[in-house]
């Protein structure tokens, strides 16, 4: 019982630490390869210090949703980084971050977020929201479909176990059903988080934001909240599809070396995945918002045929 | 004689006594005798039904002669099993809150004599189905609620014209309904030799059993309201009075339910495997269906009635796998499918309930049920959108409500089907988990729009604006509905103990925090442990949160950026049909609707626009292709049929004649 609570607490405070250097690691990347130097690893911290300690504001007529929002997300982040065998597949036996799980924990701050746009009651507010929905409810089969590819050969649907299996039978890395549901991963990842070619989460115009469309009325404690919990989605999403699919380094307990291993690994993983995923968003446009369905539609087909060939290969 | 029996008669009596008091008590406090009177008949039917769950068979109460003058028929028998027992529990706690709700809501005709003892009378009837133990008795019980839900969808039809075409429509699918069933009974009791449960189901096999399987699953799809069977429901939903739709959508269209599950557990068992995979297709395509129309709706209650087609549509999704599963001997993942369905069930009847009344307790505040032009109910009725929301929570399945816990039960018994060796399973299942998978993420959007566009939010009109919240009974009604709501959720160890006996699922257990364990596939799930886990982490967060808040509390602004609001009008708000307008667009060819602008210009000065009105409807396109097809069809037939009488007495006279002579030729061979 102990030792479950202690991986969870090793894997919040190792997500929380290592969110603002994962961000400071793609945007520097990204700078750099466009030619600007950027605003350095840290600034993502420096930001968030700064915002944490300004004053939100309330326009009048405002619902408790407006206070409540920000929270929400932030914590349903925070329970994903615990579910998500980031650094030891060692899990809480009475809630062991089973995919279904994971996904409704994810999906609170989805809807969390959605409802703060619409709480505002702006045009960018609804639009935002509307879009995010309509993504969200999109890449749900796809989400789905492909972690059951992955839960087949392991014979089980909890993330940890996923994991842990692939780690002792290292063969099925890189068959096709592997490859395949790994590739329609990336894709959820990426349209999840809201990053290119889905969204731009570095844009300035208005009528084709997504995500920050939904939080242009938030200011202060209330955005920095907002912030530190979409990139702690980030975090705790790629580092559940660099662990699948690099199943190295990832501690099988509580025990000291172990998770010191693990913490060093999927650091250096995620921080690897983080600044590929920058270097390729350089060469990226954005799709407009009526093709993104077709991107998610041949990542589902991806899932799809992984689960078929799951069962035909195994 | 014991608690199921007694539970069975006091229903009866008090049924007769809330008519009685709907009838005799004045107008000021017939809501309150009638009311109470009914929330009573529901305790009996609560309490009657708990006894027949929890496997207390009675003796059963029986009429020795079911009808008098026709041989054959075996006594009326009303003696429910466990699974009767828990969809009369269930229709009785739905009734209680209805009726307790319509205490403070019923007012103009819905509080007449008429509307009170139509009430009683169809309260009776919907909790007495699942009792029944034989066919005469089953078809008695289904016409009084027909019959007793088409009066009360009459209740304005005085005032408004759409109550009088739904009304028209419901009375003709119910009664197409009851046809079908007669029509499948009619087949089981010929090749059986008798009406009772226990003399069908040693009756037929092989084709006979099949024809009696199409004509009882048509009929009991029609008042589940499952697609192409689900027009009445977003016509009847809407205009009937809030606490009536609230009992029509949690527990009538149950009934439908129970009857496939009757079907396909007691009277024909053991069915060839394309049964199970028509219930399949059936359910899955409703659940895409239903929610897709859903997603579009800007009128709260409409769009609450094709979301019952969706759940009703999961729920014989997942009858449909049990019965797969079954069929190709993996026992265990069925039976945790055929449970996924009755904690599909259970939850929809807690959640439906709250929206439903929550959507009344709107109607009563503002009397509009259009989301464009209700928003920022929140910081008015506090109460009322707390438990929308908890209510939303559920049909999004967001954890921790019942529907959330129910929809992972399903989703596991999916993804643990061994399907190597299976071909058929290999195709069917991962199709039918994308299915599933996509109308969860399109049900998060429709309640996330439902509730962000009518409870979040500016007021976008002056009676939306002025909104009070509702009162005390009102109020109580929905606290306790939406209490079940996640009180199932939290705790669905003991509720999924006692509804494995109804399917006779094995391998369910409770785990030590009152959590699900299905021993079956090796899952566990602890609703509980999650929350407190979730608590515990949200604890520093809001440490941070309230020292932060200290140091910098929160600044009143008059605008919070000024941007988009600076010349704000309600007008520029997103509202519900631009909210689904991207939804639209990628599902074109399921999601019609027709648009219409219309442009006036002054006179002088035709470049102008005086005023610019934007107006879209949508389709719903298997009633625009399937029914008024069928309706051209028949009414040309009808012009041809006309031919033939002419209004000329001597054709008519031929006609007489001509018949005369066929008669005696049949005859006389």
């Amino acid at each position: 019982m102990i030792e479950p609570l202690l991986v969870i607490v090793v894997h919040l405070v190792f997500a929380v630490a290592i969110t603002p250097v994962l961000i400071g690691v793609m945007r520097t990347t990204r700078a750099r390869l466009e030619g600007r130097s950027g605003g350095g690893i840290g600034q993502p911290w420096r930001d968030l210090r700064k915002l944490l300690a300004k004053e939100p504001t309330r326009a009048p007529g405002s619902t408790p949703v407006l206070v409540a929002a920000p929270i929400l997300l932030m914590v349903s982040s925070l329970v994903l980084c615990a579910l998500i065998p980031l650094v030891s597949t060692l899990a809480l036996a009475s809630v062991p971050g089973d995919l279904f799980v994971v996904v409704s924990v994810l999906l609170l701050g989805t809807v969390a977020l959605a409802l703060l746009g619409l709480e505002s009651g702006t045009a960018f507010g609804g639009m935002g929201s509307s879009r995010h929905m309509v993504i969200a409810a999109l890449v749900e089969p796809t989400v789905l479909l492909s972690v059951y590819a992955l839960s087949v050969p392991a014979g089980s649907a909890v993330l940890a176990a996923i994991v842990q299996s692939r780690r002792e039978d290292l063969s099925s890395l890189a068959n096709p059903v592997s490859l395949l549901a790994i590739v329609a991963l990336v894709v959820v990842v990426v349209a999840e988080t809201g990053r290119l070619p889905v969204d731009n989460p570095a844009t300035h115009l208005e009528l084709t934001m997504v995500h920050e469309a939904m939080i242009l009325e938030s200011g202060g404690r209330d955005l920095g909240w907002l912030e530190l919990g979409s990139w702690l989605r980030l975090t705790a999403l790629l580092g559940l599809v660099v662990n699948l699919a690099l199943p190295w380094a990832v501690a099988r307990d509580a025990g000291v070396t172990g998770l010191l291993v693990g913490v060093a690994g999927t650091t250096v993983k995620l921080l690897a995945a983080g600044a590929l995923l920058a270097a390729v968003e350089v060469f990226l446009a954005k799709l407009r918002l009526f093709r993104v369905p077709e991107l998610l539609a041949g990542s589902f087909l991806l899932a799809f045929l992984s689960v078929s060939a799951s069962y035909l290969v195994f | 004689m014991n608690l199921v029996d007694l539970g069975i008669l006091a229903q009866l009596g008090l049924g007769l006594l809330a008519i009685t008091l709907a009838v005799a008590v004045p107008a000021a406090h017939r809501n309150l005798a009638a009311g109470s009177a009914v929330v009573a008949v529901g305790g009996a039917a609560a309490l009657s039904g708990t006894a027949a769950l929890l496997g207390g068979s009675g003796t059963g109460l029986s009429v020795p002669i079911a009808l008098p003058l026709i041989a054959g028929l075996e006594p009326l028998q009303l003696s429910p099993d466990p699974l009767g027992g828990l969809f009369m529990l269930l229709a009785g706690v739905v009734v209680a809150l209805s009726a307790l709700f319509g205490i403070g809501y019923a007012h103009g005709p819905a509080a007449s004599r008429t509307g009170w003892a139509a009430l009683a009378g169809f309260a009776v009837g919907l909790q007495l189905v699942p009792a029944a133990a034989d066919v005469v008795t089953f078809l008695l019980a289904w016409e009084v609620m027909a019959v007793g839900s088409t009066v009360l969808l009459l209740a304005d039809h005085a005032t408004r014209r759409p109550v009088r075409q739904a009304a028209l429509w419901y009375a003709a699918m119910t009664h197409l309904s009851f046809l079908l069933l007669l029509a499948g009974f009619g087949v089981l009791v010929a090749t059986a030799g008798g009406t009772s449960w226990t003399t069908i189901a040693a009756g037929p096999t092989g084709p006979v059993a099949g024809l009696a399987f199409v004509l009882l699953v048509s009929g009991f799809a029609t008042k589940a309201g499952l697609v192409p069977l689900h027009v009445w429901l977003p016509r009847a939903h809407p205009e009937a009075p809030s606490h009536v739709s609230a009992a029509m959508s949690a527990a009538m269209v149950k009934m439908g339910v129970y009857g496939l599950l009757l079907v396909t557990l007691r009277l024909l068992p053991a069915g060839p495997r394309w049964w199970a995979l028509v219930l399949v297709a059936l359910g899955a395509g409703s659940a895409l269906y239903g929610i897709l129309q859903a997603s579009v709706q800007a009128d709260l209650k409409r769009l609450l009635a094709y979301s019952t087609t969706e759940n009703l549509g999961l729920i014989t999704t997942a009858i449909g796998v049990g019965l797969l599963l079954r069929g190709s001997g993996q026992g265990g993942a069925g039976g945790v499918a055929l449970l996924a369905a009755l904690l599909l069930v259970v939850s929809h009847a807690a959640f439906k309930t709250v929206l439903f009344l929550g959507a009344g307790s709107v109607l009563h505040a503002t009397g509009e049920r259009d989301l464009d032009s209700l928003g920022g109910l929140a910081s008015r009725m506090p109460w009322t959108a707390t438990a929308f929301g908890i209510g939303a929570m559920g049909a999004a399945a967001l954890p921790v409500t019942s529907g959330f816990v129910a929809e992972w039960v399903l989703l596991q018994a999916l993804v643990h089907t061994r399907a190597t060796t299976d071909r058929l399973l290999a195709v069917v299942m991962p199709i039918t988990m994308g299915i599933v998978a996509l109308t969860i993420g399109l049900g998060l959007l429709t309640f996330v729009k439902a509730f962000g566009i009518g409870f979040l939010a500016r007021p976008r009109t002056a009676a939306a604006a002025a909104a009070r919240e509702s009162g005390a009974a009102m109020r109580v009604a929905l606290v306790i509905a939406a209490a079940l709501t996640v009180g199932l959720g939290l705790l669905p160890g003991p509720v999924a103990g006692a509804l494995a006996g109804a399917v006779t699922a094995t391998g369910i257990q409770t785990s030590a925090t009152a959590g699900l364990a299905l021993a079956a596939i090796g899952v566990v799930l602890d609703p509980l442990v999650l929350t407190l886990l979730t608590l515990a982490v949200a604890i520093p967060v809001l440490a941070v949160t309230v020292v932060l808040a200290r140091r910098q509390p929160r600044r009143e602004v008059a605008l919070a950026w000024g941007c988009g609001v600076e010349r704000s009008s309600p007008r520029m708000e997103y509202n519900a049909t631009s909210y689904s307008e991207p939804l639209v667009r990628v599902f074109r060819g399921w999601l019609r609707t027709s648009r219409s602008v219309e442009i006036v210009r002054p006179d002088q000065a035709p470049q102008l626009i005086e005023e610019l009105a934007f107006t879209q409807e949508t389709v719903d396109v298997v009633e625009e292709r399937g029914y008024r097809a069928a309706t051209r069809a028949l009414r040309r037939f009808g012009d041809l049929a006309r031919r033939l009488h002419n209004g000329s007495i001597h054709r008519y006279l031929g006609f007489s004649f001509a018949a005369l002579i066929l008669v005696l030729v049949l005859v006389n061979r």
